[in-house]
């Protein structure tokens, strides 16, 4: 073999190799995203057992800044942040797939950190591994007594979804208007209604209701069935109460549909929603006080 | 004569010790007249076209140590850059959120540099930043020093050239400045970021280390990130980012080296000008970037320009479980620079260059964790085409007897985390030639020995700024050209450097 073909060879055999551990990187990766909410995915968790020893100085690694030495909440950096850190000691979540009032499972816990919390300083920690997630979560559950008094709530259903259709899309603006969820969120899902203003959390801070027109992700999840799930749960700590007892089975999916086409993204529901007000936009009442929402 | 980027890092610490004179009266008509420089790569000026030229190659070597060059210190020191509070500044994150100990990235500040200095939660634009925010960080390093080299050629009796050489051990030591880094880098927009980095040596005299645009996360996805500019390769093992800082230790021997002879003036650990199409999965476990670069090793403009090379990396990191995240790598550089040019009066016009010859560095690399324990092996196989091992003239035939240069070059580089403000380091490093250019050249000639430890302690840790209490102690044994004995052997030069420094960060 030539020189020159034993160079070819060699940065082909290269690039061959390349490409091979890419393949099998991508095939042993698994999950890029998280996995969903609830029981199916326990099984993670429990096979990651947490050790606060070791959860402690990851913790001051990564999280101490915000969320204090203490995990009140209160650390350097609070000061400078809005909305303000999770207070450990109080061990009221956001987001969560157990009922309101309810303490959170492992998983819900390690998804919050791993996708962490769009509109705030709380980034994505998905290159942590989850032994170390569990490490920190170990650590975090030092902090209230809670954690050792209560059990994680069960997490709650979620049906299978509906089909993505214009009547769902209208009866979920019906319960948009119905629920007064624009009270909060505006008319149009940007964050501004009446009284977004003033508006603060169960630590009396400062806290800006949600705006679906802003990104594709929300506090506690990307997909439908994360979306559902807030409204069943809500997000304890905030003025989002849980609609559990309004909002029963497919209907659920109706509003999910309608939040979808306030989002800034190509979605089926924005899609279906935009053909349809092509040709029926007037006849469409504003939604707001004095309004029906249909 | 052709300038190293190791020369250019050795600004940063200079060292003095100087080589005057040989005792060998070499033939000043010899082929190539090889020169030994201080970063302990061997470069050939320029070669006559007789058909004695490879045989005279290793005796020219010899006589140019003649012509006063510095000694062979191996002197890598680099560019020390890459921590960035302006960045914790912004997101209120710590430097241990990015940093396994700045400015050596973790798992995390991978995937926040590989999103294009985003957390991505909606307010990475600076249009969310307060008005008074501007991303800017200085890194600078006073600190003490003590550097040291054997055999170097002196006059017997100082202050009387005409007394004959000797060779004795030279040192120096005392407070010294570092450079500067001035660093500004962030997000235009949303998914539009940038890097501009300024840097000085210890005189102020300043260059353009990094400067790029990267349009992040094309078509909403983040395999598809364009960048260009000046920027670093996207090496496993980053050299801006590493633990090391003395002169002999603060820059990967492998990195840099170039074969005895050779004209080839590539580092991968230098900063490259091209375009980087680059892509990652979600958590950065996956990563790959190509790369298309002017073939000028990151000197604006030159003589080489018109001409391009190609860089190619992957890697994959699995999560280790307790262990941490273990991280593999693959990466291949293939360059080429041309041999004959378009001339003016005789002189070459820059940027006319054609009948490229080629090199290639290609290998592998590691991160793994054993918990606290951090392994990083790196290995490299480099080549360089015969016209440009031999640096045979331009538009002129290859030199009689040339013939490809290869070499072997790796490092095993160790951490150990004692907290995220202490941490110790060591590596040892070799580099050997399979193959000189020159069938007559000694096969270990060039061959390169380097171990270095050292510690670095953060007395504190938090958003805002960065100190480092650094101490380092390096030794390098480069096998160089004998300069009194007899033609065709060798002697190994011991290099060392001691450095206690104060790196700060604001």
């Amino acid at each position: 073999m030539s020189r020159v073909a034993r160079r070819i060879a060699s940065v082909a055999g290269l690039g061959v190799a390349c490409v091979a551990i890419a393949a099998a990187g991508v095939r042993a990766q698994g999950h890029n995203g998280l996995p969903p909410e609830g029981q199916g995915s326990d099984r993670k968790i429990i096979k990651n057992v947490g050790r606060p020893s070791v959860g402690k100085e990851e913790y001051i690694r990564y999280c101490v800044g915000c969320h204090g030495d203490h995990g009140d909440g209160v650390g350097e950096n609070t000061q400078w942040i809005d909305p303000k850190p999770r207070d450990f000691t109080l061990a009221v979540f956001k987001c969560r797939s157990t009922p309101s009032g309810t303490l959170p499972t492992d998983q819900d816990l390690m998804n919050t950190i791993r996708r962490g919390i769009v509109h705030s300083n709380m980034p994505e920690w998905r290159p942590l591994p989850d032994q170390m997630i569990a490490d920190i979560l170990s650590y975090i559950k030092t902090f209230s007594p809670r954690w050792k008094a209560e059990q994680p709530g069960t997490p709650v259903e979620v049906p299978a979804e509906t089909p993505v259709t214009t009547e769902s899309i209208l009866a979920g603006r019906a319960m948009f208007q119905k629920f007064e969820c624009w009270k909060c969120h505006g008319p149009e899902g940007r964050g501004n209604g009446p009284s977004a203003s003033g508006m603060t959390d169960s630590k009396d801070q400062p806290i800006t209701p949600y705006d679906f027109t802003t990104s594709d992700r929300f506090k506690c999840g990307t997909s439908n069935a994360d979306l559902y799930r807030i409204f069943m749960t809500g997000l304890d700590g905030t003025p989002m109460a849980s609609f559990s007892d309004n909002i029963k089975g497919d209907a659920g999916w109706d509003l999910v549909h309608y939040l979808r086409t306030l989002q800034p993204m190509k979605t089926p529901e924005a899609t279906i929603w935009k053909a349809w007000l092509a040709t029926h936009a007037g006849e469409l009442k504003p939604i707001g006080p004095d309004a029906t929402g249909q | 004569m052709r300038l190293t980027k190791g020369m250019c890092g050795a600004q940063w610490l200079t060292i003095s010790a100087l080589v005057v004179g040989a005792s060998l009266g070499a033939a000043t008509t010899a082929a190539a007249t090889v020169t030994r420089h201080s970063d302990s790569t061997i470069v050939v000026q320029r070669a006559a076209t007789d058909g004695n030229a490879a045989r005279d190659a290793y005796r020219a070597y010899v006589a140019s140590i003649q012509n006063n060059e510095p000694a062979a210190m191996a002197s890598y020191a680099t560019k020390r850059v890459k921590l960035i509070p302006a960045f914790a500044r912004k997101y209120g994150l710590r430097c241990s959120a990015c940093h396994t100990a700045w400015p050596e990235l973790n798992s995390f500040g991978q995937q926040f540099r590989d999103n294009g200095y985003q957390l991505k939660n909606e307010r990475d634009s600076p249009i969310y930043q307060n008005n008074s925010y501007i991303p800017i960080t200085l890194r600078a390093t006073p600190q003490f020093h003590a550097e040291r080299a054997t055999k170097q050629l002196v006059d017997a009796t100082p202050g009387d050239g005409a007394s004959g050489q000797a060779e004795r051990t030279v040192s120096s030591h005392g407070f010294d400045l570092s450079g500067i880094d001035l660093w500004t880098a962030g997000t235009l927009w949303k998914n539009v970021s940038f890097v501009l980095l300024m840097s000085a040596d210890n005189e102020g005299s300043f260059g353009f280390e990094a400067m790029h645009v990267r349009f992040d996360n094309l078509g909403n996805s983040s395999w598809l990130n364009l960048k260009v500019g000046k920027f670093e390769l996207d090496n496993l093992i980053s050299e801006k980012r590493f633990l090391f800082l003395s002169d002999n230790g603060g820059s990967y021997a492998t990195y840099h080296f170039s074969a005895p002879g050779s004209s080839v003036d590539f580092g991968i650990g230098d900063n490259q000008i091209g375009a980087e199409l680059s892509g990652h999965s979600l958590n950065s476990y996956t990563r790959y970037s190509a790369a298309v670069l002017t073939s000028t090793d990151g000197e604006p403009g030159g003589e080489n320009f018109s001409s391009y090379d190609a860089n190619l990396n992957v890697s994959q990191a699995f999560d280790g479980g307790k262990m941490g995240v273990e991280r593999i790598a693959a990466y291949a550089y293939l360059g080429q620079r041309p041999t004959t040019y378009q001339t003016i009066d005789g002189e070459e016009v820059p940027g006319t260059g054609s009948n490229r010859k080629t090199f290639y560095r290609a290998g592998v690399a590691g991160d793994f964790f054993l918990h606290k324990l951090e392994f990083l092996p790196f290995y490299l196989h480099g080549n360089d085409n015969a016209y440009l091992a031999s640096d045979t003239p331009p538009d002129s035939p290859l030199l009689p007897g040339a013939r490809d240069a290869s070499w072997n070059g790796g490092f095993l580089e160790t951490h150990y985390y004692i907290s995220p403000q202490l941490v110790l380091t060591q590596r040892v490093e070799a580099i050997r030639m399979s193959q000189q250019a020159f069938s007559d050249l000694p096969n270990k000639l060039g061959n390169v020995d380097a171990y270095s430890f050292g510690t670095r302690w953060y007395p504190f840790m938090y958003s805002r700024a960065g100190l480092a209490v650094h101490g380092e102690y390096s030794l390098v044994k480069t096998v160089s050209p004998a300069q009194t004995a007899e033609e065709g052997s060798t002697v190994n030069i011991w290099t060392s450097s001691l450095l206690f420094a104060l790196d700060f960060d604001f």
